[in-house]
């Protein structure tokens, strides 16, 4: 009997026993209230005895009388089988022990946690704010956050790099960004180097953070949410998000959707993550050899392909706001059968143009030698800091969640999960390419489904009350396969109309948080491509 | 009367007029379009005129656009500079990596309070004539996100602005059409008048000593460059 199995008989209740104070019941899964000072043994036990080896998400969150943290586990290889574990703190000294000692992954979280809600946690290696400037005042997610209040932003922080750093000390401090073309978005990489190799790196976000998670907690579930989702990981890869919030908001009110519209969804999802798939594919090359003249205007091409269906589904080329609690808000447009048609030319010229792209990217040589056995993400690595998607998958973790926690459609379609075991750049890009091809085949599927389905059998929409009222306390934490990975969100009801806390678990924030494993002791122009490889949005990151 | 009515400039009566006519060449003019030329030419104010009118043809037809990505609207925005909509088309699609060798920043996307002081200083670093074009409704007013307590409501808080073109995000044909919008009114000497900005980076001892500054007074040097946002005064 190998380890693995031995460890998922474990019944987390009975290995925590002597350490729980109570235990809940969240909706999606069992949880545990644990003493604040009790985090890293609690986490030690799960992690080593319960095969829990995932920190998909950690919520902070302020009640009228205590602050709370909530970790979310789950196991790379059943994502199905997820554990909580609360940490409540008071009002006054909300202080908790840290869990980055257990799950590295945890420092970001924790320090997402601190700047925004304002929990401290002890044991942390290295607790600062990391979306909002450091002389930010107040904690913003806080109960007490006054938001009209004055705040100064420093500027000094971009202060000329060489000029304390000189030759003498052999190590040359640069800033890349925070606008660069190179960090495909406003992200700032403050690196030293020790001649052209990268000896530390030091990852600064925040330059979009704009507020999404408080934009979401004052919309109201039904109509007013659904927008912002699109905005997360904008490479035209809305409607995957979408999904995330729609999978979580009908977890919690207990919703149906209907086959019909399952289908839809299935098919746009799966035409967003080609498009942002595309997008990966060419910034990739343009980082690695300046190629802005061919794959990138190829790549572009084929995404205003894919765009010009997706505008004729939804209305809008990015923007979508197609899904709708409950459903898809509209059906395809008439006539279907241009529709159908327009899609089937699309899924026509589709092999050749990825031929096309092998020929130009993977079988070049400049291609290979900058990418093959660069920027090295060891699988247990990856585990160890969260990353999912593609970026797993290209270090060879066989994990996916529309197969392993199935939604939508999935199940019913035939398609494989991809991975590739080189654990470098060229893997994680391959991947991406080779997904292109299994969304085309699951995009197929679900044209011929579409197009044999009854009229009468169209149904878009199931009943959905007009005003939303999910259960007081009620909290759930739904994932779905995003383009960049686990997308999940974390929705906690007051019994009101909009959700009380709202929090979400970005794959891109995670996969970023892995790039010093990658980029140190490399060169920095590997840097930039491993970076690149990474494919990060910028929205998703710092939301 | 209240000091804010407009201030009419006086007639040339009792100035020089050699003085009066030069000014009015210059002066009425925003003087982001000052040369050295412009200058050593201003007496012969026929080849001026006609020059001036020549440098904003060359201007206008030729901009260098700066490289420059900030939220979704980017997205749109390198789809507007590549096949299919080719912004290149209408002399405009040179994109830039550093400011320095820009006209014309288009800024695409959410300015957030982290951003706005970097923004500015890219902004500075452009060599004058310089234009903005807003592509969004997060750089017109904070769009979705003008709620959020980090989100600053406009890029017209920090930067001047000559351009906007709305649309969440504007579609690259919107964006053409601002571009172009853009290139007549530099070909007719048009743009924005610059004015101080109720968000500036200045010097942290320069500010104003209240409860926040005395607050953070040991933590930032006197001279560190800072941006103070007073939200409460936002739109
Ligand atoms: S205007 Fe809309 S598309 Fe553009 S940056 Fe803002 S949210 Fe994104």
């Amino acid at each position: 009997m190998s380890m693995e199995s031995l460890t998922a008989n474990v019944d987390p209740a009975v290995l925590l026993d002597d350490l729980i104070v109570r235990t809940e019941t969240h909706k999606h899964a069992d949880a545990v209230v644990i003493r604040p000072d009790d985090v890293a043994e609690v986490m030690t036990r799960l992690k080593r005895d319960a095969g829990y080896d995932h920190l998909s998400c950690l919520i902070a969150q302020e009640y009228q009388d205590r602050f709370e943290s909530v970790y979310y586990l789950k196991r790379y290889d059943d994502p199905t089988d997820e554990f909580g574990v609360v940490v409540p703190t008071s009002r006054d000294n909300p202080v908790s022990e840290s869990a980055a000692s257990v799950y590295p992954t945890a420092n970001w979280h924790e320090r997402e946690a601190y700047d925004l809600v304002g929990i401290e946690y002890e044991g942390h290696p290295d607790l600062r704010r990391i979306l909002l400037p450091d002389a930010w005042q107040g904690h913003p997610l806080s109960l007490e956050y006054d938001q009209d209040r004055p705040q100064i932003v420093e500027f000094s922080e971009h202060a000329n790099p060489l000029a304390e750093h000189g030759r003498e000390d052999e190590t040359m401090f640069i800033n890349i960004g925070p606008h660069h073309p190179a960090t495909h978005g406003v992200l700032h990489l403050k690196v030293v180097l020790d001649g052209e190799q990268v000896a530390d790196l030091d990852t600064d976000l925040g330059y979009l953070h704009r507020c999404e998670e408080q934009c979401c907690q004052s919309g109201t579930y039904r109509h007013q949410i659904m927008p912002y989702p699109d905005r997360w990981d904008y490479a035209s890869a809305g409607i995957l998000n979408e999904w995330a919030y729609a999978r979580a908001a009908e977890h919690i009110a207990d919703l149906e959707v209907p086959e019909y519209a399952q289908v839809l969804r299935t098919m746009s999802a799966e035409l967003c993550r080609m498009c942002a798939h595309f997008l990966a594919l060419g910034t990739f090359c343009l980082d690695v050899y300046g190629d802005f003249t061919a794959v990138f205007m190829y790549a572009m091409r084929d995404r205003e392909r894919i765009q010009k269906i997706l505008e004729e589904l939804t209305g809008q080329r990015m923007m979508f706001n197609y899904f709708r609690l409950g459903g898809v808000v509209w059906d395809i447009p008439d006539p279907r059968e241009d529709f159908f048609e327009l899609t089937r030319d699309f899924l026509d010229v589709l092999p050749a143009a990825i031929e096309e792209y092998h020929d130009l990217i993977t079988t070049n040589e400049i291609f290979q030698v900058r990418t093959v056995d660069v920027g090295v993400l060891e699988p247990e690595t990856a585990k160890a800091y969260g990353c999912t998607g593609p970026v797993a998958r290209g270090s060879g973790i066989d994990c996916d969640l529309r197969r392993d926690d199935p939604y939508g459609y999935y199940p019913h379609l035939d398609w494989d999960v991809v991975t590739e075991d080189g654990c470098d750049n060229y893997s994680r890009l391959l991947v991406r390419m080779r997904e292109v091809e299994q969304s085309a085949r699951i995009v197929e599927q679900c044209i011929n489904l579409l197009e044999e389905w009854p009229e009468d059998e169209r149904e878009l929409q199931s009943n959905v009350p007009r005003t939303l009222r999910p259960d007081r306390d009620a909290e759930t934490y739904r994932a779905v396969e995003a383009a960049k990975g686990e997308l999940g969100i974390y929705l906690r009801s007051d019994g009101t109309d909009s959700p009380a806390r709202f929090k979400i678990r970005s794959p891109c924030f995670h996969n970023l948080s892995a790039l010093h494993k990658l980029a140190e002791g490399e060169y920095v122009a590997d840097m930039i491509a491993s970076l690149g490889s990474l494919d990060i949005i910028l929205g998703e990151v710092d939301r | 009367m209240s000091s804010d009515l407009p201030i009419i400039p006086e007639p040339p009566g009792d100035r020089d007029v050699v003085t009066y006519t030069q000014d009015a060449r210059t002066v009425g003019q925003d003087d982001r379009f000052d040369s050295p030329l412009r200058r050593a030419l201003g007496t012969t104010p026929f080849i001026l005129t006609k020059f001036d009118q020549f440098m904003n043809w060359v201007r206008g037809s030729s901009m260098f656009m700066l490289q420059f990505g900030i939220a979704c609207c980017s997205i749109e925005m390198m789809h507007t500079y590549a096949v299919k909509h080719d912004l290149d088309r209408f002399g405009a699609g040179v994109p830039r990596a550093s400011p320095r060798q820009a006209d014309v920043i288009i800024i695409p996307g959410t300015v957030v309070s982290k951003f706005a002081p970097r923004m500015k200083r890219v902004y500075d670093q452009m060599p004058e004539p310089k234009f903005v074009v807003n592509m969004g409704s997060c750089a017109i007013s904070g769009g979705p996100f003008q709620e959020g307590y980090n989100v600053v409501k406009g890029a017209e808080e920090v930067i001047p602005v000559d351009i906007h073109v709305p649309g969440c995000p504007p579609r690259p044909e919107a964006l053409v059409y601002g571009v172009a919008k853009l290139q007549d009114r530099v070909r007719n000497g048009e743009s924005s008048p610059v004015v101080v900005k109720p968000y500036e980076l200045e010097q942290f001892g320069d500010l104003e000593r209240d409860e926040l500054v005395e607050h953070l007074a040991d933590q930032i040097d006197p001279d560190d460059l800072v941006m103070r946002y007073n939200w409460a005064d936002s739109p």
